[in-house]
């Protein structure tokens, strides 16, 4: 079954309310027992400017918007042209426009959606305080089916503060919207849904990623502004104050990393956010925190590169700098989320990986799932929580502590300072077993060997990936993705499904160290594959070939950011892969 | 003293390891480490509550010179480790050292913020206006004629940077100059560096004795400061501008900026209640 879905996109200038429209839009989608997905785009202004919500609605989770929307309401057209991109319309599209802006701009107008207008101004001027953006919203919740009560009780809660008459003002809109709706040309509704029996959740990607570090035991942060990251230590700082920890905002983000190592050596689990130019700042000490087996945890949401890039929106092109950005042999871990509510999943074990290890987990999420706001299932109580080994007396007693012992798993029980007969110097330079600095090959042998044994032995359990398959099967193709890119995979491998199709998807979530054999499992009778990410140049595609045996009919469907793929996309390439097979 | 009385007594040697430390024969750089562990040793501090944390460079090798928690980082970082390890840790003494070159070059934007954020924190800079470990080179604090570098054979010919007038101008909370010729008092003034809250900075004059031999002749231009330390910022100012920089042994400036430390103790709140906001 594919998923019976509204799409839809809210659009305007800085001042027509647009943002705020799409959140009581979701949070009223919510009350009605619909689950959702909003993502925001906004031009470079650092005030005003145009926006633009895009939300996706269904009856069941989802996790990926789609090749078009059904409706564009646009409250203005200021500027909405430079989103057209990011909007695309087809001839079943239906445009609703204010006849007050005049016509719409040509740039929307490529796929010939049918068009239709709405007097916003003039029904919001007929009412006391009332206001453009609330007619769209009845217009749309007319449109898709959504009922009135419930955004009468998410106004409600809204404008509580404002009073009576606000709320007055703002449901008289949008009934007055709702009433017009009647008229205009029909998109999908979506059914009405009984009241959700399953606890669900509203949150965003970079919120996810904020709990996730919580829940694992994170209990110091070092940050540094930079878009898109930002959100996460704004909500991580009254957050962790809440549960007994701190956030410390650093001049740059050489400090924040060197801070939350030295956090972490002082025995408190430590992490920091950022984007690729803060990651790149960070590199150097990445490998500090490899030789001096310091756990810590570095989210990177990506987005546009090289340098400042697009600041404000998203792609897969940090790969690269995250697996192989670290001089010498470094071995670290590198984990990716594939979806807004598995940024909890995946930075919480980041985490617990980063601590047992005594390592660096490098976090990968993005701009598309960091920024977006999602209503989905409440995310499980999970179980990985950071304990790290560590030293309370030496092993044999009256005998020197070695911090860095030889053992078989490679990881040696750390002495956390405060620890008495335990002393000694962490070292980013080589060292021998005390931690005292050496320049012996067998040394630097002897603590590569352990550094790299410790995560190539590490049981990463069943997590290393999302393994889906078809309702029928896996039969002999596979789709191979990461990160944001596995939202639209999925939506494919469902649409190819109901097509009579059988395929299996494998979204990786551990990128380093690699797990050629698991790999091979999870291709055992896979004859072809499709590689999808969001990069220019295949870095995911290129890694895969490096490390693991691929199907001999392996094709990369890539581009750089910052449009996402859409999942007829991916399906196209699917039919086509088997176009010749068949 | 009675209140001593009950505490363990350590003597100097107890804070030092076995190693040998890599440094020149007649480096400055000895008697720091001396004058460290005898302060620490006054202090008596166990080994295990103190820790030093350095960057790169000759003098960054302390840590490992000592019996206490150390941390050798990267050029340059030292105090930002040392600052993630104190807030984390506020019951650890923390002390940094390092040279010129990492302190005030590669990581100069830390050490303005370091003294901004006023951390307690003791930091040591042994300040011998050159690059030893890199054979040579001119640092931040070289003077501009110096023509002992091949990387820059005509001199710089940049005026040198002023750490202590820096520090100040940015919110060291304590300020001194000692000289390495005299591990007595500067350990006398290591002690009160630890004891004061907040960012204490203490400039070593420590010589090169390889790439700066004619610094051996510091110890005898180097003088006693004539006044005693003040706790005006527009007075502190007004001398470290005008002083030659041989002025030393004595503590120059003394705030009274409460350290910072934002709260770390358990609050009464839980994980379940972060994650109630995202309920619908």
């Amino acid at each position: 079954m594919t998923i019976n879905s509204v799409s839809l996109v809210i659009a305007g200038s800085g001042g027509a309310g647009v943002v705020t429209a799409g959140s009581l839009l979701l949070d009223a989608a919510a009350q009605a027992g619909w689950y959702a997905l909003m993502s925001r785009s906004s031009g470079p202004q650092i005030r005003g400017g145009e926006a633009a919500a895009m939300l996706r609605f269904a009856t069941e989770p989802i996790m990926s918007h789609d090749d078009s929307f059904h409706l564009l309401m646009a409250i203005d057209w200021d500027n909405i042209g430079r989103f057209s991109a990011e909007i695309p319309l087809v001839a079943t599209s239906l445009i609703v426009g204010d006849p007050a802006h005049g016509p719409a701009p040509a740039a929307l107008l490529s796929g010939t959606p049918r068009q239709a207008a709405l007097a916003m101004t003039e029904i919001a001027g007929k009412i006391e305080n009332g206001r453009p953006n609330m007619v769209a919203l009845g217009a749309i919740a007319g449109l898709i089916g959504l009922p009135p009560e419930a955004m009468q009780a998410v106004v409600e809660n809204n404008l509580k503060r404002k009073g009576q008459a606000a709320i007055d003002a703002s449901m008289a809109a949008f009934h007055a919207g709702f009433a017009a709706a009647a008229d205009l040309p029909a998109i999908p509704k979506l059914p009405a849904v009984a009241a959700a029996t399953e606890p669900r959740w509203s949150i965003t990607g970079n919120e996810a990623t904020g709990l996730g570090v919580i829940r694992g035991g994170v209990r110091f942060v070092a940050a540094y502004p930079i878009t898109p990251a930002t959100e996460v230590l704004e909500w991580l700082a009254p957050s962790l104050a809440k549960v007994g920890g701190m956030l410390v905002q650093a001049e740059d983000e050489l400090a924040s990393i060197n801070q939350i190592i030295g956090a972490s050596y002082g025995g408190v689990p430590a992490m920091t956010a950022t984007s690729g130019p803060g990651l790149s700042l960070m590199i150097e000490s990445l490998g500090l925190a490899v030789a001096a087996e310091v756990p810590l945890v570095v989210v990177d949401v990506m987005r546009v590169g090289p340098s400042t890039g697009i600041a404000t929106k998203s792609e897969q092109s940090d790969l690269n700098i995250a697996v192989y950005g670290l001089h010498g042999d470094a071995p670290h871990i590198v984990v990716a989320a594939n979806s807004v509510p598995d940024c909890l999943f995946t930075t919480q074990w980041a985490v617990h990986l980063a601590e047992a290890m005594q390592a660096p987990a490098l976090v990968l999420t993005d701009q598309a799932m960091g920024q977006a706001r999602a209503i989905v299932p409440k995310p499980a109580e999970l179980a990985f929580i950071g304990q790290r080994l560590t030293a309370a007396a030496p092993a044999v007693e009256g005998e020197r502590y070695k911090r860095y012992a030889m053992t078989a798993s490679g990881i040696s029980p750390m002495a956390i300072p405060g620890t008495p007969g335990l002393t000694h110097t962490a070292d980013g330079l080589e060292h021998n077993e005390f931690g005292t600095p050496s320049s012996q090959a067998s040394d630097h042998q002897a603590q590569m060997d352990k550094r790299s044994r410790k995560l190539t032995q590490f049981n990463y359990g069943d997590h290393w990936a999302d393994i889906e398959d078809s309702e029928v099967g896996a039969g002999d193709t596979a789709i191979i993705t990461w990160g944001s890119s596995t939202g639209p995979a999925r939506e494919a491998l469902r649409r190819y499904a109901a097509a009579g199709g059988r395929a299996r998807l494998i979204s990786l979530r551990l990128i380093a160290p690699v797990q050629p054999e698991k790999m091979a499992a999870a291709l055992a009778g896979i004859k072809r594959a499709v590689v999808v990410e969001q990069s220019h140049s295949g870095q995911f595609y290129r890694m895969l070939r490096a490390f693991y045996d691929l199907p001999a009919k392996t094709v990369s469907l890539h581009h750089g950011g910052p449009l996402a793929f859409g999942p007829n996309q991916i399906l196209d390439q699917l039919n086509q892969l088997n176009a010749g097979s068949a | 003293m009675e209140s001593c009385a009950q505490k363990k007594k350590y003597a100097a040697k107890d804070y030092k390891s076995d190693l040998k430390p890599i440094w020149c024969p007649g480096c400055g750089d000895y008697t720091v480490l001396n004058a460290i562990t005898r302060a620490l040793a006054e202090l008596a501090l166990p080994p295990e509550e103190v820790a030093v944390v350095s960057g790169i460079g000759c003098s960054s090798r302390i840590p490992a010179y000592t019996s206490v928690y150390g941390f050798h980082g990267v050029h340059g970082r030292a105090l930002p480790v040392a600052t993630g390890l104190k807030l984390a840790r506020p019951d650890l003494t923390v002390l940094v050292t390092g040279g010129d070159g990492d302190g005030f070059s590669i990581g100069g934007n830390h050490f303005l913020h370091a003294c901004r954020r006023n951390v307690d924190l003791t930091y040591i800079v042994m300040d011998n206006q050159v690059y030893g470990m890199t054979k040579g080179q001119a640092s931040p604090t070289t003077a501009p004629d110096w023509e002992g570098s091949k990387l820059t054979p005509e001199g710089t010919g940049i005026n040198p940077f002023q750490p202590l007038v820096v520090g100040l101008a940015s919110g060291a909370n304590f300020i001194a100059r000692v000289s390495s010729s005299d591990p007595v008092n500067m350990a006398r003034i290591i002690v009160e560096a630890i004891q004061h809250p907040g960012f204490s900075l203490v400039q070593v004059l420590s010589p090169c004795v390889t790439f700066r031999p004619e610094q051996q002749e510091w110890r005898d231009i180097v003088r006693t400061a004539v006044v005693d330390y003040t706790d005006d910022a527009a007075r502190a100012a007004r001398r470290l501008m005008t002083d030659d920089g041989f002025n030393v042994g004595k503590v120059l400036y003394k705030g009274s900026r409460p350290p910072f430390r934002p709260e770390f103790e358990n609050s009464n709140g839980s994980v379940a209640e972060l994650e109630a906001r995202f309920a619908l």
